[in-house]
């Protein structure tokens, strides 16, 4: 008697959990759980401040993050692969050089873009070639290049800025569509995550990168050219962080060694929080772009709160340390309760039997 | 490995022995490349071999050994750290601003603050790799800009300029003893006190142990939590102290101070020979390191480059040292591997 009244209530913890299970399954989901952060926020600050929710400054504050959010792209599939990259910020700054002194030659836009373009992804391809090349460890290839790189722009520019540029050449960082209110930055970011996002997860490319992360050799094994995707990674990091270095000359329109600094740990925070793993084979596109205007528009919101620009940084980095911190804690909370309820099922199954 | 190596010696012609030597000893070829790229600039500019100017030289690189040692440790666990420079300026500032508060307080105990704060942060930042299970490079990456960010919030965007200072502190890395300054002397104690701890206590060994193979260390009864955290702990103790001296050295604390840092600490490291891949080098490698990029920072000017060079340079020597690191110990494994097929 006391075994049957035992198994009805193991058989109702079942059937409730059921679609208790499906929720928490899904507000456990990381791009779910960042969605709910945003929305949280946005409230937050149109509450604290009225001049949060206003469309003009909701447009105009992408400007400050579009060029980052570009470059968190490539990013997710180098972190994917298990790799990391923290040369990015002195690839801007060597491809600001190579503009801003093209331009002062007398280049003209479309060929200060072309040159922007090329030097990045050929400063991306060494990276690629280094670290495949001779097998060396992607961080300490990376650091190396990083001081490479800045050092080539101080060298050639001292304390020197370039400032002189076509009229025209304004317009990537600096306009709206025509007649709209939407920046030219925004909508060519979501066009290249867009193309990107189709890439890693419609296209066989994007299925190797998830098979090199979760296993490199399993995946070497099973024919995928590593070396390959992994140069293929490098080299598109190196074009896309050229054309943040193009948008942001032509927003700033000045060239100095020291610009973006720093934005290597802004960059790899976005990829992070946006749920890719560190420890590769894991993530999406819609988590990495959910992060992006998230970090964006909280930095925009911490400026109109009178924040410094101390507290911010502070903030990202907490943010980075978290949004690996927390996933962690996440599946391991997802394990315990799978495996409580197998114990259950397991001891239903006895008992019936 | 050194078994083998040193039966390699045995046979072939003295020659073949000395290269033999040579090649199997980090150490050995960094005095030779010394010693080949002060020719030139010897020659260019005889005062580079002054006392005053070695002097000067090693005085600038006896902070750099301290740091680079803590990152020295790091690497060896197959971790990375990059909070270096971020630790220096918070303890730094710390040491600053507490002389400029209470002028009163013995310089031993402004060394002892920034020495303890520095294994603080060394603390947080090994506890979150180690408990936290976040890779060392996430790690230090974040903490390097929260501790830089703590810094300016400290010192509430001010600095600690030399008037504001005691004669006592600002005074002390230059004290004499013996004929040499304090700030060497420290450099020395910290070079035979690690020396010995990594040469020949139990930890010490461990930390080898955890960065060649961290699965065969764990089950041989090393605990690897408790050495991913310890490691973190010695390097920021020694970055902190580091700061304390930085301050008192160039007699002022600023927000910015010792940014990019990182970079020469790693740079006398992969210089020294320490692998990346953890488990591999030692700390005269890593001093030796130190002193080849004092010396080559000293002599840019000599050779009429402008200390804007200076990043673009070290940059291309830690890519050079990487790639010879890399290549050496490939063709040792290839090596090994052969030996072992013919017997």
């Amino acid at each position: 008697m006391a075994e049957q009244r035992d198994l009805v209530a193991k058989t109702r913890l079942i059937q409730e959990t059921g679609w208790r299970n499906a929720l928490i399954e899904l507000f456990t989901k990381w791009e779910v759980l960042l969605g709910i952060i945003f929305v949280l926020m946005v409230l937050f600050f149109s509450n604290l401040s009225p001049y949060f929710l206003d469309y003009f400054n909701l447009m105009n504050a992408t400007f400050q993050f579009s060029e980052k959010a570009i470059m968190a792209l490539p990013m997710i599939f180098i972190i994917m692969c298990g790799d990391i990259d923290i040369s990015i910020a002195s690839i801007i700054a060597l491809c600001a050089y190579a503009v801003g002194t093209a331009s002062a030659a007398g280049v003209g836009t479309p060929g200060l873009i072309a040159i922007g373009l090329a030097v990045g992804a050929s400063a991306g391809l060494v990276n690629g070639l280094l670290i495949t090349g001779f097998n060396m460890p992607a961080i300490a290839v990376t650091l190396a290049t990083q001081s490479i790189y800045r050092g080539i722009a101080q060298a050639a520019l001292e304390e020197r800025a370039m400032t002189k540029y076509p009229a025209e050449f304004g317009f990537f960082g600096q306009e709206f569509i025509p007649g709209t209110m939407i920046p030219f930055e925004l909508v060519l970011y979501i066009g290249l995550a867009v193309i990107m996002g189709f890439i890693l997860h419609k296209t066989s490319y994007g299925r190797r990168l998830y098979a090199i992360g979760s296993s490199p050799e399993a995946a070497r094994f099973s024919g995928i050219k590593v070396k390959k995707i992994r140069i293929t990674n490098y080299m598109l990091m190196g074009l896309f962080s050229g054309i943040a270095g193009v948008l942001l000359t032509s927003r700033i329109l000045s060239a100095r060694s020291n610009i973006a600094t720093s934005w290597d740990l802004e960059v790899i925070t976005l990829v992070v929080l946006g749920g890719v793993s560190i420890n590769g084979g894991k993530g999406t596109m819609w988590g990495v772009v959910i992060a992006s205007f998230l970090v964006g528009y909280l930095k925009f919101g911490m400026g109109l709160l009178k924040l410094s620009g101390t507290i911010m940084t502070i903030v990202i980095g907490t943010l980075l340390i978290i949004a690996v911190l927390l996933p962690r804690l996440l599946d391991g909370y997802k394990n315990t309760r799978k495996m409580r309820r197998q114990q259950v099922e397991a001891a239903l199954q006895s008992a019936k039997a | 490995m050194g078994e083998i190596q040193l039966k390699n010696t045995r046979d072939g012609n003295i020659l073949q022995r000395v290269s033999k030597v040579l090649l199997a000893r980090r150490e050995a070829s960094l005095v030779i490349l010394l010693a080949v790229i002060l020719v030139p600039i010897v020659f260019r500019s005889p005062q580079f071999l002054s006392f005053t100017n070695i002097d000067r030289i090693i005085n600038d690189i006896s902070i750099l050994s301290i740091v680079a040692i803590g990152e020295f440790f790091v690497i060896l666990s197959n971790g990375i750290d990059l909070s270096v420079g971020s630790i220096i300026a918070f303890s730094g500032m710390a040491s600053g601003m507490l002389n400029e508060a209470y002028p009163q307080v013995p310089v031993f105990f402004l060394l002892l603050l920034g020495t303890g704060l520095g294994a603080v942060m060394g603390a947080v930042n090994g506890a979150l790799v180690a408990y936290g299970k976040i890779p060392p490079i996430i790690t230090t990456l974040g903490t390097m800009s929260i501790y830089r960010g703590l810094t300016f919030v400290l010192s509430k965007g001010t600095w600690v300029t030399a008037h504001e200072m005691t004669p006592n502190f600002i005074g002390f890395p230059r004290q004499s003893f013996l004929g040499i300054s304090a700030l060497i002397w420290m450099a020395l104690i910290v070079i035979v006190v690690t020396y010995y701890f990594s040469r020949f206590t139990r930890s010490g060994r461990e930390i080898y142990a955890i960065g060649g193979n961290a699965t065969a260390a764990k089950f041989v009864g090393v605990n690897e939590k408790r050495i991913r955290f310890m490691v973190f702990v010695i390097s920021g103790t020694l970055f902190g102290f580091a700061g304390s001296l930085w301050t008192a050295r160039y007699a002022s604390a600023v927000n910015e101070m010792a940014t990019g840092f990182e970079m020469q600490a790693v740079a006398a490291c992969v210089l020294g020979g320490v692998n990346f891949a953890g488990g591999a080098g030692a700390i005269p490698g890593v001093v030796l390191g130190a002193l080849f990029l004092g010396v080559l920072n000293n002599a840019l000017p000599v050779v009429y480059l402008s200390s804007f060079y200076q990043t673009l340079v070290q940059g291309m020597i830690v890519l050079l040292a990487l790639v010879i690191n890399t290549v050496v110990d490939q063709r040792k494994t290839r090596k090994l591997l052969e030996q072992r097929r013919a017997r």
